[in-house]
């Protein structure tokens, strides 16, 4: 959309936008292009020199079982967190939006965990699931169930995959809950009418109806998962034991900030840009809507 | 259906209710509990007897300048996203000048480009401009925002023709237009992103941990995985007063904005 009326100023619309625009270029743009210069260089340890490398580091990245692990781990993550957090959110906001007694303080509480950082919901779990002070993971290993998520892959997967569905429910609740919302009355009244029951009428009408928002969540949980949980992961378990929870963010940070190997990890960031890239393609292709900021 | 009969419906909201209160609840009884028996294993879901000490322990601690930093971070993130967002809002809705495309799209394409992936580079950037360790370069980078520059847009174009007419009659110029117009009929708006600013600002984690090493410069969550990070000998109930306190700010600014900010996050992303 277009107005038809504007101001005929010419340098003034250029200030304002000048300082969105710099910040943009120097902290997105320049960066991004130095993302893909050095993903395609190679430098020794201590930064002193860098050769041309062309594509050696995307093929020895593909090439490299490990890294190919990783994708799947973190593929596997972003589906299990998504499938969690958005069935029960979807289950929460059908029933949060029957009118029912208390559904204002039902609500509230649903949607306040929405204000939770993702490092702090880490924290909040391991109060919870910690095998030596958190009152599940005691519990646990009292009844002989060996329990502790820093040495057993399975729980740490568990644990990490728990406690970041568990932050985003709050969030897909909340458009759930909008969603349904918008739903006619009238025609879920002459549903009812036509002796669609409870379970037939939610499955052939209401779910139906809620598909685009089902679908935005969907983008929004795989973005979640595969960007924000990076607190989560590093409180619970650094990517521990061993590589067990290390998802692609999680290995840049690892190859880059802790191992400084900058060609490998340039080349995952331009691996994992050319991903929010298809992503957000996606999500604007049947929607024409946008990820958060 | 009858409001008052529905116990399935209670059921399952109280059962959600009580997933997401539990492990609140549980933060705060520890924090009021003896870290020796927390650490023990003996952590109980009852209050303790130790009261507010651990309050009292941490809030002669770092924490304190903790907090400063993280709302300091945070309002500053809030504040400056909305005003860059809105001048160059403004100038893409009202104006038509040479590059507006251009700048257009550059916005639109940090939608393409978190922080998480770009790690590295960013980090060389910051340190070219002489930022690691400073509270600005906490908070100026992630001020250029496309989403709040698009929503902005989108209110401003709405805005009709008819106003910015007669605005132009009188004699209003185009700052004065969007101080006196623009900027009340966005009020909602505004708000509504603040609290979602707000929040995306103070639950920072992997920015500050890159750009600011210097322990003065952590914000309390950072801090607060740092206290987790070493499991032995954690003074418990001091983790856990810090976690409340951390917690706290955020969840205030929702629930006193409840209206606003569901209203709000629906619309910015659709």
């Amino acid at each position: 959309m277009e107005r038809r009326t504007i101001f005929g100023h010419r340098l003034l619309p250029v200030a304002l936008v000048a300082p969105q625009f710099l910040l943009t270029l120097i902290f997105f743009l320049w960066p991004a292009c130095q993302a893909v210069w050095s993903s395609m260089t190679r430098q020794d340890p201590f930064g002193l020199h860098s050769q041309f490398a062309g594509l050696d580091n995307f093929v020895e990245l593909i090439t490299d079982p490990l890294y190919r692990d990783t994708i799947g781990r973190t593929a596997f993550f972003m589906v299990a967190v998504s499938a969690v957090s958005m069935s029960l959110a979807l289950l929460l906001a059908v029933f949060a939006d029957r009118e029912i007694r208390g559904r204002i303080v039902y609500r509230t509480l649903l949607i306040s965990p929405y204000a939770i950082a993702p490092a702090m919901a880490a924290v909040l779990w391991i109060l919870m699931l910690q095998p030596r002070i958190g009152i599940v993971g005691v519990w646990l290993n009292k009844h002989g169930i060996p329990w502790d998520y820093h040495l057993n892959d399975r729980q740490a997967m568990g644990v990490i995959v728990l406690a970041s569905a568990w932050k985003q429910v709050s969030y897909n609740f909340i458009f759930f809950l909008a969603g349904l919302q918008s739903v006619p009355r009238s025609v879920l009244e002459a549903a009812r009418l036509d002796g669609a029951r409870g379970w037939h009428r939610f499955r052939t009408i209401t779910f139906p109806l809620l598909a685009p928002t089902t679908f935005f969540l969907l983008v929004v949980n795989m973005v979640y998962a595969a960007f924000d949980t990076f607190g989560t992961i590093q409180a619970l378990t650094q990517g521990g034991p061993g590589k067990a929870t290390e998802t692609l963010v999680v290995k840049v940070y690892r190859d880059g900030v802790v191992n400084l190997d900058i060609g490998s990890s340039s080349a995952q960031s331009v691996i994992l840009m050319l991903g929010v890239i298809g992503l957000t393609a996606l999500q604007f292709r049947f929607l024409g809507r946008r990820r958060p900021t | 259906m009858n409001p008052r009969h529905d116990p399935l419906a209670h059921a399952v909201l109280l059962l959600g209710a009580i997933l997401f209160v539990a492990p609140l609840w549980l933060v705060f009884v520890g924090s009021t509990q003896d870290p020796a028996a927390i650490a023990r294993g003996e952590l109980s879901f009852l209050p303790g007897e130790a009261g507010f000490g651990a309050y009292t322990r941490v809030l002669n601690g770092p924490v304190p300048r903790m907090l400063m930093i993280s709302l300091g971070m945070a309002l500053a993130i809030a504040i400056g996203k909305i005003i860059i967002s809105v001048l160059s809002a403004f100038a893409i809705a009202f104006f038509r000048f040479p590059g507006r495309q251009v700048a257009f799209w550059l916005i639109f394409i940090t939608l393409m480009l978190p922080v998480e992936v770009r790690i590295i580079p960013t980090y060389s950037v910051m340190s070219d401009l002489g930022l690691i360790n400073t509270f600005t370069g906490l908070w100026l980078p992630l001020i250029a925002s496309a989403t709040a520059t698009l929503l902005f847009r989108q209110v401003f174009v709405a805005i009709p023709d008819e106003l910015v007419e007669a605005a132009r009659m009188d004699g209003a110029g185009p700052l004065r237009f969007l101080w006196d117009i623009v900027l009340p009929v966005s009020g909602a708006n505004i708000a509504a992103l603040f609290v979602i600013l707000f929040i995306y600002g103070w639950n920072q984690y992997l920015w500050p941990l890159l750009v600011a090493t210097n322990p003065r410069l952590d914000t309390i969550v950072i801090g607060i995985v740092k206290m987790v990070a070493v499991e032995t000998e954690t003074d418990w109930s001091a983790v856990m007063a810090t976690a409340m306190i951390a917690v706290l700010p955020p969840v205030v600014v929702v629930l006193l904005m409840q209206r606003w900010f569901v209203a709000g996050l629906t619309e910015v992303e659709k």
